[in-house]
């Protein structure tokens, strides 16, 4: 039996086409940059009226997950210099971004975070206990102390795992959209990555492939003016990164991304046309870290500190959401009640990281878990060894602190 | 630069690793025009480990190159000007982001002085932190030992203490082969003392050659890096018991010194190796192959005993990560399985 080789119907015989010359040189220099869509102004004003669109109820949640993710944040932060934990990163300054576009999302889709996004994770359940505990490492943690902290995942809430290596999740979110569009699911897969993070090769690939192939994906750039202490005009040159992704022939939007409504109805939009057209979206969120990199940063030591200050008190997407809903009444609560929130939240997390230390530490076994489907034999035998040396040596070492002893 | 060194006494200095490797690159820098160092982070920060501090405001940024956010990018760019007749070291953050940039470095870098029958040639430093730091989990914490040294075209080495970290990188800089430079995080704040010469700008050290860290008779730990620390502690708690340990440090994986250590054999007839990367097809494993291979097999008495990592990615929790690598007493206990 013959096997045919099936080729694209598109001929790609030659064709004059005389619209398509011209007969000067003039090069592209400069482009118009993409202007950023808003909502509400830097004092909370409604500046565009058609999006007043998102339920009371909606926005007071969110409103009380900004102030509580900043709470924590700083408690983590602290706890870190206390040596409580080895390693945090806040979202200072962002969380506009993240809780808002997890908002107007679906809870079946995928989300492929960087490593900043605790208001997606939260947004969706995630709690207090389970951050602190997974930041901790302890035998309550969901990664069974596999993994640095901030590096959660949930399968229950369809948020992939953080991973370190930049970048590795985008087009990972590329395949898991193409999967998607090709059985019919009312799913996206919407990842996070940094405008520095969208400096590596990996982000080429996965924007070509997933306009190419036609996958229901949604880009979520952060732009936060730093990487580490790379500005923004070390990283790139052109109009930011939504500048580039026209170019792959893909839909974009640049939107404010400390406007909770902006970026609310965005995503919204961005989801419907998605699922409409089976074609990946792309949004840039222009927004500021006001906090450092992370614990191991001083970013004072390459900017200053009226430059921080000016978007903290200048652009802050708590202080404009909360004016918005103040003006507009539809706050449920008075400051008093705010906080009440804020303390606590404060509390719950003292608790937590009171908690979380008298824990156990993660069984042995678990050591030799997950690493394959099963544990094989040369890990069985691994395992053995190591427990024939902790027997031996046991007054060597805390046996009584790990969970299921040996 | 020789600020940061302090003075013991006449003939001596002290230094951490850090400073050695710091130092070691501003001589460099200064002795040859086409030498510069490319990475993310190195300039104004000062290095994501301070390893670079001062350089960029001594050096400025036509010699400290910081970039974007892309290690295939920076180190497929260093192959490039490393091919017209520069001299990159580059820096990455870790090896285990070089993995995003393995090809430019094997692909590239080893195989074309091979592949351009001689014609393309590309001098250039590739070095980072390499193996276990501590509570940064599994995609930090890989040993790159192995897979590097398999590949013919690259030269490998991985100091241990200042005097290996300034002359080995100053010979890398100078050898006109790729370099792949192995670094330990938990190294880097290790002082030692530096006599003069190693201080020297001409200090270089001979790649291909292991030195004798201590003389024994009764066992060779063969080790690298880190791992020799914990052979010198192990090594001191045996003497205590009258077992006298020859430990070998051995500073360029590849071409791995197989004299020393076949030397070595004749005289102590027992071998363990350390190394903190996982086991199989490690640099254990070949020590063991080498052996089997030459006459240095016949002057044992007893197996090769290899201590390795455990086989699994590495975990953060506290109690888990100190499990799974070779401590003093790991190979203390396999000095004594091999003596059984």
């Amino acid at each position: 039996m013959k096997h045919f080789m099936r080729f694209s119907k598109i001929s790609k015989a030659f064709q004059e086409v005389p619209s398509q010359y011209v007969y000067q040189i003039n090069p592209i220099k400069n482009f118009e940059p993409i202007k950023q869509f808003r909502v509400i102004d830097l004092e909370g004003n409604l500046v565009a009226k058609e999006y007043n669109n998102i339920p009371k109820e909606i926005l007071n949640q969110i409103f009380d997950l900004m102030i509580s993710i900043e709470e924590m944040d700083n408690l983590l932060y602290m706890s870190q210099r206390q040596g409580k934990i080895s390693f945090y990163m806040t979202s200072f300054g962002e969380t506009a971004t993240t809780v808002g576009t997890t908002a107007a999302l679906q809870p079946q889709d995928f989300i492929f975070p960087q490593y900043r996004e605790q208001g997606s994770f939260m947004w969706r359940g995630f709690t207090i206990e389970q951050i602190v505990n997974q930041c901790i490492g302890n035998h309550l943690d969901g990664g069974k102390g596999r993994q640095m902290p901030v590096h959660y995942g949930s399968k229950d809430l369809n948020i992939v795992t953080v991973s370190s290596p930049l970048t590795t999740q985008v087009p990972q979110a590329s395949g898991a959209g193409y999967g998607f569009r090709v059985n019919g699911e009312n799913k996206i897969a919407a990842t996070w990555f940094g405008e520095g993070a969208a400096s590596e090769g990996d982000f080429h690939s996965a924007m070509n492939f997933a306009q190419t192939l036609k996958c229901q994906t949604l880009f979520l750039c952060r732009n936060n003016h730093y990487a580490i202490s790379t500005p923004t005009d070390d990283q790139f040159r052109g109009d930011t990164i939504a500048g580039k992704a026209p170019a792959y022939g893909m839909r974009t939007l640049k939107i404010d991304g400390n406007d909770l409504l902006a970026v609310y109805n965005g995503v919204k939009y961005a989801r419907e046309q998605i699922i409409k057209n089976k074609e990946p979206f792309f949004i840039e969120f222009i927004t500021y870290r006001i906090g450092d990199h992370s614990t191991s940063d001083h970013s004072v030591l390459y900017r200053s500190q009226e430059e921080i200050d000016s978007w903290k008190s200048g652009n802050n997407p708590i202080n404009r959401l909360g004016l918005f809903l103040k003006k507009q009444g539809l706050r449920q609560f008075n400051d008093d009640h705010d906080n009440q929130i804020r303390k606590d939240v404060r509390n719950r997390v003292i608790a937590a990281l009171k908690h979380g230390s008298e824990q156990q530490s993660p069984s042995i076994q678990d050591l030799f878990t997950d690493v394959y489907d099963e544990v094989l034999p040369h890990l069985q035998e691994q395992y053995t060894q190591l427990r024939e040396h902790l027997t031996k040596y046991k007054d060597q070492y805390p046996i009584n602190k790990f969970k299921g002893g040996l | 630069m020789l600020r940061i060194v302090h003075k013991l006494r006449s003939g001596f200095a002290k230094m951490t690793v850090r400073e050695a490797i710091n130092s070691a690159m501003a001589q460099e820098i200064e002795r040859d025009s086409n030498v510069f160092l490319i990475g993310e982070e190195v300039g104004q920060y000062q290095g994501a480990y301070k390893v670079s501090k001062g350089l960029y405001d001594r050096f400025g940024k036509s010699r400290i190159w910081d970039t974007p956010i892309t290690e295939a990018g920076f180190t497929g760019l260093s192959v490039g000007a490393a091919m017209y007749g520069l001299k990159p070291i580059v820096e990455f953050m870790t090896f285990n982001f070089a993995m995003q940039a393995i090809d430019h470095v094997i692909n590239s870098a080893a195989k074309l002085h091979y592949m351009s029958a001689g014609g393309l040639r590309t001098s250039i430093v590739f070095r980072g932190i390499n193996g276990a730091a501590a509570s940064v989990a599994a995609q930090h914490s890989q040993c790159f030992a192995a897979w590097y040294s398999q590949v013919p075209g690259l030269i490998v080495l991985s100091p241990y203490d200042c005097d290996d970290a300034r002359g080995l990188l100053k010979a890398a800089v100078r050898d006109p082969n790729p370099v792949v430079f192995l670094e330990n995080e938990i190294m880097y704040n290790e002082a030692f003392e530096v006599p003069d010469n190693v201080m020297d700008k001409d200090y270089v050290i001979p790649i291909g050659k292991a030195k004798i860290m201590r003389e024994g008779k009764d066992v060779t730990i063969v080790t690298f890096s880190k791992m020799v620390k914990f052979s010198l502690l192990a090594a001191a708690e045996l003497e205590r018991e009258g077992i006298s340990c020859e430990v070998i440090n051995l500073r360029t994986l590849k071409p791995l010194d197989r004299t020393t250590i076949i030397e070595s054999i004749k005289k102590t007839h027992r071998v363990v190796t350390v190394e903190e990367g996982w086991g199989q097809c490690g640099i254990g494993a070949e020590i063991c192959s080498v052996i089997n291979e030459t006459n240095a097999f016949f002057h044992l008495d007893a197996p090769i005993v290899r201590v390795t990592g455990a086989d699994i990615p590495t975990p953060y929790a506290f109690n888990l990560e100190e499990l799974s690598f070779p401590k003093a007493h790991n190979i203390v206990e396999a000095v004594k399985l091999v003596l059984k």
